[in-house]
């Protein structure tokens, strides 16, 4: 389970968050949605422990698998070596990793679909391969809490559909609880149970995506008219998109 | 599998490469020399000295090879590894290859030490205490400078590591501006700008110990290395208590160049050329590195120490060589660097 009790964080005089609860437990899937500026990165850092809280408490495992949206670009190391680094807490100051390890790394990744850039340099790879090397490293650290940090902020649309088939990959087996901020409502659809609205004013709507993800609140939230419509997928069945109608939009 | 087999293959040449380099600049200090001992008698020496250490040392060239020159030789190597070594580290740690040990303050704080008890005429084990524990001062203001609400920025690390280099530099001008012209200036100035001359077993016996434990525990740190050259957040995420480890590392740093400044002075430009030629030939990862960093820094500074000692008739500062010679290396490496980092 991760999520926060009653947190308030304050920069100077201004409140960023003020009074946030929420709580994902394992088996669950959160989208935090939200314009910018509206204190979403500072719920995912204080959920992951580095923004320190003003009130309140910050509920979370020991270590929590992070997913930064580029990493550190300027060191060096190939795939395995960074997704390795995923089993740190488990080896201690002193320690270092061995065979078993390893293993973990490389099924870590092959869970990511980043097996190919094992050998590869990390600093070599592009914005969205990197992204899932990262992702490796979060799954080898055995945690039972996932967050991601704007996942789709830097991929184009086929990866885009890529990541959140990864997502939802992840999400099946229902043994963990996964977090993931993002611009586009859509994703919230198509990968989460649950979503957290960063809603003007300072009043977060916390609920399950059929009740939070409508119309009414996703114009209130993004203060654009929004449209919720049904759409045949690929294989048939019907979806939910969600689409702005913007005031100088027309019809070509 | 096969990209994996081949650079374990590449690895394994390239300390194969390092340590015969190491040996072979070992070999020839001790034959080189006014007094020039065959390669063959030099090892035969060494070979007696070790399984015979109480030996009456008679010939000269024993003396020579076994009182003369191994201690140095010996000296220059733990001191190359140990400035190599903290010099990786430090730029792991604060994930900027220009950064080396006397960025924060520790070398400049040893030679106050250094420098001040020369002028109140200590010699021995209390001058090498001094060095030590004001290298150790320097560190601490350091910390205590560049800690703020509780909280420790790594650009203010530096920033306050140059404040404090630069406190004690002045200092140290005006110990040398009221120093005795005929007696301990000369002292002081020699010993500012590094070198092995004085070398004997005593000497090399007090700094081992320093060199050889920070040591150690930098290589036993190497993995935790990788987690700390990442993003605060990033290394955090993964457990590690940033700030704390740091700190360590900084003390164990510390305690290398405190060993190294004692007996030998400041030497520049290894703690910086040394990992970055290192990084160059076995990449980024501490586990590799650092190795690589110990083996090439102890061989490069014996060669350098070689030549300080036989190039002309009167021993050349070492800080004067490693500056000559390291300068422009890392002006290549530089460029090298970032044409390689535009093309990619």
């Amino acid at each position: 389970m991760i999520g926060l009790d009653n947190a308030t964080v304050r920069f100077g005089t201004r409140t960023i968050i003020d009074g946030l609860s929420f709580s994902v437990p394992v088996g669950r899937t959160m989208a935090i949605l939200g314009p910018n500026g509206r204190g979403k990165t500072t719920t995912l850092k204080a959920m992951l422990g580095f923004q320190p809280l003003n009130a309140g408490r910050r509920i979370a495992p020991e270590i929590v698998g992070y997913v930064p949206q580029t990493g550190t670009g300027n060191q060096r190391y190939r795939g395995i070596d960074i997704a390795v680094m995923g089993r740190a807490a488990h080896l201690g100051l002193f320690g270092q990793p061995g065979s078993a390890d390893f293993e973990i790394a490389r099924s870590a990744l092959e869970r990511a679909g980043a097996a190919r850039f094992a050998d590869h340099y990390f600093d070599r790879l592009s914005g969205g391969e990197r992204q899932l090397v990262l992702l490796a490293r979060a799954l080898a650290t055995g945690s039972e809490a996932l967050v991601l940090d704007e996942p789709a902020a830097a991929l184009d649309l086929h990866n885009q559909e890529r990541l959140l088939n990864l997502l939802n990959a992840l999400r099946q087996p229902r043994d963990r609880a996964i977090v993931f901020t993002t611009h586009d409502p859509n994703h919230a659809l198509t990968a989460a149970d649950d979503a957290l609205l960063m809603m003007p004013g300072g009043q977060p709507l916390f609920g399950p995506v059929s009740e939070t993800i409508t119309p009414e609140h996703l114009e209130h939230l993004y203060g654009v008219p929004m449209r919720v419509v049904e759409l045949a997928g690929p294989s048939g069945e019907t979806h939910r998109a969600v689409l702005p109608a913007f005031a100088g939009t027309r019809a070509a | 599998m096969t990209a994996r087999r081949s650079r374990i293959a590449r690895q394994t040449l390239v300390f194969a490469g390092l340590l015969a380099l190491f040996a072979a600049a070992f070999v020839v200090s001790l034959c080189v020399g006014r007094f020039s001992v065959p390669a063959g008698r030099a090892l035969e020496l060494i070979w007696l000295g070790i399984t015979d250490p109480t030996r009456e040392l008679g010939a000269i060239d024993e003396r020579i090879v076994l009182l003369v020159r191994a201690p140095r030789v010996v000296l220059a190597a733990l001191a190359g590894a140990g400035l190599a070594l903290s010099g990786a580290a430090l730029q792991g740690v604060f994930r900027n290859p220009l950064v080396s040990p006397d960025i924060l303050g520790i070398s400049q704080g040893a030679a106050f030490g250094g420098a001040l008890g020369i002028m109140l005429g200590i010699w021995g084990l209390p001058l090498i205490g001094m060095v030590f524990v004001s290298g150790l001062v320097a560190l601490i203001l350091v910390g205590m400078l560049s800690r703020v609400n509780g909280r420790t920025e790594t650009v203010t690390v530096i920033l306050c590591g140059l404040v404090v280099s630069s406190m004690f530099s002045a200092v140290v001008s005006l110990l040398q501006f009221v120093a005795d012209p005929n007696t301990s200036l000369p002292a002081i100035v020699y010993w500012l700008m590094g070198s092995f001359a004085t070398a004997t077993w005593e000497r090399t016996l007090i700094a081992a110990p320093g060199l050889i434990i920070g040591g150690v525990l930098l290589w036993m740190l190497r993995f935790r290395l990788n987690i700390l050259s990442l993003d605060e957040a990033e290394a955090q995420s993964l457990g590690a208590n940033t700030t704390r480890e740091r700190w360590l590392v900084f003390g164990l740093i510390a305690v290398i160049v405190g060993s190294q400044v004692a007996v030998s002075g400041i030497i520049g430009w290894i703690g910086i050329v040394i990992p970055h030629a290192a990084r160059l030939l076995v990449g980024h990862d501490h586990r590799a590195l650092l190795p690589a960093a110990v083996v090439l820094g102890a061989g490069f500074m014996v060669i350098i120490d070689t030549l300080a000692r036989t190039a002309t008739a009167a021993e050349i500062p070492l800080g004067v060589i490693t500056a000559l010679v390291g300068a422009p290396i890392f002006a290549v490496l530089l460029r090298n660097h970032y044409r390689e980092r535009h093309a990619s």
